[in-house]
């Protein structure tokens, strides 16, 4: 298994995060930057150095499973998917709905009796899982605005910056009790 | 019909002033609900607690959600993790904070744990089967939720909460109510749509779904990962089964779960509460200040016909 590891990680580098394509269709390395803004809310879109955790990430495969045909990390995943079965899509959001917790989406898994992944993370939970679990594992940057800067409607939601409560001369914390 | 039977119960009871009898009575009836185990395709969070990294996100979406009062500070201030409570104890739910998040220093682990409450919205709620006027009700999609026109203000369903869970709102002395979580039912839950602090949530620490499916998903979890967590899910069993289910890797008496509810629904505990105790001096009070107040709400509604 392990010769064979080798010989596929060239190709391993075709990744992209967020477009839709096919992997093949890229040459032998994944996108520079990716603009992550398919959520973007409350804040930015995050611009992603893809070539920068490329370089710093042991394997595609940290992020990407087993999809760029590398074998996946965790065991669990390796009972079925071995290396060299590579996906067509490679993206983040291919996989990882932006509605996961939607009537439709929920129908669809419960739809499909052989759909094992069941408890398949959306896509606002895969980022923040994998880049903040990595962050945190490996010293990273793990405050929100170090990725994402809040906009207006952020601040107004969080009741911070200009939206910040005024300060009470007495609060009462835990009332209601 | 088992809950009918009961509320009608712990209303003929008190009502009637034969109490007393009425708990010999009620032995079989309360038994009788033990298997009731909520409606079948009722919805459920799971909640993950190693995942919950403690931004608040949930907090400030329930705020909007439930057009909750501005709060006491900005949701990106940690130091509401600091406040302490008498008895040393972490924020609780209040009728402004329809959930909260806590956070546990817990020796050994590498970072602080965080802990969301709010209802658990229980398979056989206590808040419900201690209300004398019937203001609760567990909706088929697995919500507790209650009729705030209905409410007398009473407070007993805060002392039957077996999770400290329903607030009181001081804030109008005419219309005094209880206040918590309603799993978003009004503009989401009755929809088919997950609660605003789920969707909300970076981190993906709660799932939605249908609770036997997320009991399945729990265990699998647990299955798949044993060395990432206590092979306990918090909500499964306890009184009765909660929609919202709880993961852990620390043990649940740790931070500050109740591990000694039992399995059976908090109704025969404040059956035999009721049975051992006097009733005067417990409950009559409270219905008196709610019978005081239903009088006074009538009066009160007349004048606010076309509010709520
Ligand atoms: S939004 Fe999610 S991660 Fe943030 S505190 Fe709430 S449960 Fe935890
Ligand atoms: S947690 Fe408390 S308030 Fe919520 S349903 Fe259960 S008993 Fe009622
Ligand atoms: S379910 Fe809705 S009401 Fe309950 S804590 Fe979450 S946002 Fe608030």
């Amino acid at each position: 298994m392990g010769g064979r590891k080798k010989t596929l990680l060239g190709m391993a580098a075709l990744m992209l995060l967020t477009a839709p394509l096919a992997a093949q269709s890229w040459a032998a390395e994944g996108p520079g930057t990716v603009e992550l803004g398919s959520l973007a809310n409350h804040y930015s879109a995050v611009t992603f150095d893809h070539a920068m955790h490329t370089g710093v990430a042991a394997s595609c495969a940290e992020c990407h499973h087993h999809t760029t045909g590398l074998a996946p990390i965790d065991p669990n995943c390796a009972r079925c998917h071995k290396a060299g079965d590579k996906a067509n899509r490679v993206a983040c959001k291919s996989c990882h709905s932006d509605k996961r917790f939607s009537a439709e989406d929920l129908a669809k898994i419960e739809g499909n009796p052989l759909l094992h992944h069941k408890g398949k993370l959306g896509l606002k939970g895969a980022y923040h899982q994998k880049c903040l679990g990595c962050h945190t594992a490996m010293g990273g940057p793990t405050g929100c605005q170090d990725c994402h800067t809040r906009n207006d409607k952020g601040d107004a939601f969080f009741h911070s910056g200009k939206y910040t409560p005024a300060p009470k001369a007495s609060a009462e914390h835990g009332g209601g009790h | 019909m088992k809950k009918l039977n009961r509320r009608s119960f712990l209303k003929g009871g008190l009502a009637g002033g034969a109490a007393i009898a009425a708990v010999g009575a009620s032995k079989q009836a309360v038994a009788g609900t033990h298997n009731f185990g909520g409606y079948p395709d009722s919805m459920g969070v799971l909640v993950d607690l190693t995942k919950c990294v403690g931004c608040r996100t949930c907090e400030a979406a329930c705020n909007k959600e439930q057009d909750l009062p501005e709060p006491d500070k900005a949701f990106d201030d940690p130091s509401v993790f600091e406040e302490r409570r008498e008895g040393g104890l972490p924020r609780r739910t209040t009728e402004k904070a329809y959930t909260v998040v806590q956070k546990y220093d817990v020796p050994g682990r590498e970072h602080p744990l965080f802990r969301k409450v709010q209802c658990n919205h229980c398979n056989e709620p206590a808040c419900l089967t201690s209300c004398f006027v019937n203001a609760y009700k567990k909706t088929p999609e697995g919500a507790v939720i209650y009729d705030k026109t209905v409410c007398v203000g009473c407070r007993t369903c805060m002392v039957a909460c077996p999770f400290y869970i329903p607030a009181y709102s001081y804030s109008s002395a005419i219309n005094p109510v209880v206040k918590k979580c309603i799993m978003c039912y009004d503009t989401r839950l009755k929809f088919g749509r997950p609660p605003a602090c789920v969707e909300a949530c970076p981190q993906e620490v709660m799932t939605f779904g249908k609770r036997k499916d997320l009991l399945k998903l729990a265990h699998q979890r647990i299955s798949d990962k044993p060395d990432a967590y206590v092979d306990h899910v918090y909500g499964e069993n306890e009184v009765g089964g909660t929609a919202w289910m709880y993961l852990s890797d620390v043990p649940f008496d740790k931070i500050g779960y109740d591990t000694h509810l039992g399995t059976q629904p908090i109704i025969s505990y404040v059956k035999e509460f009721l049975g051992m105790v006097p009733m005067v001096l417990t409950i009559w009070p409270a219905l008196f200040t709610g019978f005081h107040l239903l009088s006074n709400r009538k009066d009160a509604l007349k004048n606010d016909d076309n509010k709520s």
